[in-house]
């Protein structure tokens, strides 16, 4: 800080030179400013990662020194039949999860962007259960859904005449059940994210459409759905990793039987956060994380691939 | 065009099928906070009301509340949580904006090259990092420990991408005018340049501070012993104790709610706000 003052006493040895000089001060300060971060995401990020693909190929337990072992925990892997029920379970909440929240999220932001009438307020509505913890609101859904004394939903339904039905405790009804947690609490983002970019499309394309004489619909299909594009892709891949991530809520939904019942709500997370810190097999489990990252890559390119396309 | 306008909205007005519409998105909209609504209520009943359906009970009591703050714990792991959540963001906002100013308004060689590599670590899931990251704690004994809960999201390249973004905005002549009057490059950065770009600084400071509030997966890993716990897990930890004792586990539940719905209700605008901001750019 002192040395900056004796720039500027210098002796006049030309403009261009101190200006050089000033320009070289600019790049230390610049690399003093990135030096924490530098040695920040080496050692925490880069590093690691790294280890993760070495980690992979160890047979790794905590206990002893990992050895390397080649492709052998791939090959475990992908000869699991848990895994393969586990990987349809995380596409299942991908492939159900994002499209069904995208459609709700779309039409709800699509009306209410039109609604004068307390429309912040109704938003807030749609918006407050994205700002909840996950691990709460996974007991409050698992209260809700338990039979008949108990649960809320199967009140209701046994007031109707409605047959009970088992929820969290069926192999079938568990994973929708658990979903429809998630979309929960996710679809409030979605929609505020969808309003903004619908408030961002020109009102002058709306009128000029008007003008041409098209209907609703049609203004709808040939205006809003292409200029909302970009957001719509930021929220598919958004959303879709968030699926693919899946975990806080199936671990408190299913705390006596994690991923249960029978693996049939299970995740990626939830096998690696087990494999590795209930059976300590962390080569194993560094294994699983490879997968998860080269699927979560593979959504991410799929985005970049799609947004050059336009 | 005027007139077309309002003869629209004059329409608008007329419509019945607008009034169905809105009704539909109100009670819709209520539908989504019934969860949070049943959650408070039946934190406020005793075991003989739980089964009772009613939203709210017949004979309110702060029985369940006395009972699960009494042992402490509750208030130990609220208070780890604010700790944690508070210094983490403080640190984001610091190093993610400072970072994020270096890479837009400075120029040398290898800036492009850095950039990269930060943005690239978008790509790395955290569920990657945490088996490094568990034995890195473990052999530097940061298990149970603060630092060992905080020490991965010290930094990220969400908030560096967000700042770099907003601080492109800032005209350069302001910063030259500030060197001239012989302000260093920190104080340029700190007095200059980071007051123009608080909308985009509050809104990475209730990102990080909501995503580190509820956060799990990490802190279930790195933490053992319940003095260390944050609010999510000591939560799960309390639920799964209390078994069937409904009541408490909702009592639990709205305890680690309360603060997010007084941080929405205060800076609600901002954080709408924040989201559109982040989700435009990001």
């Amino acid at each position: 800080m002192t040395s900056a003052n004796n720039t500027q006493v210098a002796p006049p040895a030309g403009r261009s030179r101190k200006r050089l000089r000033m320009q070289t001060k600019r790049v230390l300060w610049a690399w003093g400013f990135l030096a924490l971060p530098i040695i920040f995401y080496s050692w925490i990020r880069f590093y690691p990662t790294l280890d993760a693909f070495w980690l992979s190929f160890t047979d790794w337990d905590l206990l002893s020194e990992p050895n390397f072992i080649g492709l052998d925990n791939y090959r475990h892997l992908f000869n699991d039949p848990q895994f393969w029920q586990v990987f349809k379970n995380t596409f299942t909440y991908l492939l159900v999860g994002t499209p069904l929240s995208l459609f709700f999220a779309f039409i709800i932001a699509y009306f209410l962007d039109r609604v004068r009438y307390l429309q912040g307020f109704i938003r807030a509505l749609y918006f407050l259960p994205f700002l909840t913890t996950a691990s709460a609101m996974a007991w409050v859904w698992r209260w809700f859904y338990q039979p008949v004394p108990i649960g809320i939903i199967n009140g209701f339904l046994a007031n109707f005449g409605i047959a009970q039905q088992p929820f969290i405790r069926s192999v079938d009804q568990a994973l929708p059940s658990v979903l429809a947690t998630a979309i929960w609490a996710g679809v409030g983002f979605q929609i505020v994210i969808f309003m903004a970019g619908l408030r961002a499309i020109p009102q002058t394309y709306y009128e000029a459409a008007r003008i041409d004489g098209l209907g609703e619909i049609a203004i709808l299909r040939k205006i809003t759905l292409p200029l909302l594009k970009p957001t719509t892709v930021f929220l598919v891949v958004f959303s879709s990793i968030g699926f693919l991530r899946i975990f806080d809520q199936v671990y408190n939904i299913t705390t006596n039987d994690p991923g249960g019942p029978l693996n049939s709500t299970k995740p990626l997370v939830l096998m690696i956060y087990q494999s590795a810190f209930s059976s300590y097999q962390m080569g194993y489990a560094a294994a699983q994380t490879v997968v998860l990252f080269t699927i979560l890559l593979v959504v991410s390119l799929m985005q970049l691939w799609v947004m050059r396309e336009r | 065009m005027s007139t077309i306008i309002s003869e629209g909205l004059m329409q608008a007005k007329a419509h019945p099928g607008r009034i169905i519409i809105w009704a539909v998105l109100l009670i819709g909209g209520l539908i989504m906070i019934t969860p949070i609504l049943f959650m408070f209520g039946t934190s406020f009943k005793d075991a003989s009301q739980v089964y009772d359906m009613r939203l709210f009970p017949e004979y309110p009591t702060l029985d369940n509340y006395i009972q699960v703050l009494s042992d402490g714990r509750f208030l130990r792991w609220f208070g780890n949580s604010l700790g944690i959540a508070t210094t983490v963001t403080l640190s984001n906002v610091f190093f993610d904006s400072l970072v994020g100013y270096t890479l837009a308004k400075f120029d040398f060689r290898g800036r492009y090259l850095i950039f990269l590599a930060i943005l690239s670590t978008l790509m790395i899931p955290t569920e990657m990092l945490v088996i490094p990251w568990y034995l890195m704690a473990s052999k530097l004994g940061w298990i149970d420990t603060y630092w060992g809960v905080m020490f991965p999201g010290m930094m990220t390249a969400f908030g560096t991408f967000l700042m770099k973004q907003f601080f492109e905005t800032v005209p350069n002549d302001f910063l030259e005018a500030a060197r001239i009057d012989g302000l260093n490059e920190f104080q340029i950065w700190w007095k200059i340049a980071l007051p123009l770009v608080t909308p985009a600084l509050s809104a990475l400071a209730i990102f990080t501070f909501l995503g580190n509030w509820t956060a799990f997966f990490w802190p279930l890993i790195v933490t053992t012993s319940q003095e260390f716990y944050t609010l999510p897990v000591g939560l799960t930890s309390f639920a799964i104790e209390q078994s069937i004792q409904w009541e408490k586990i909702m009592t639990g539940a709205a305890l680690a709610t309360i603060p997010t719905l007084i941080v929405f209700l205060v800076l609600q605008r901002f954080i709408v706000r924040g989201i559109m901001l982040a989700g435009l750019k990001g």
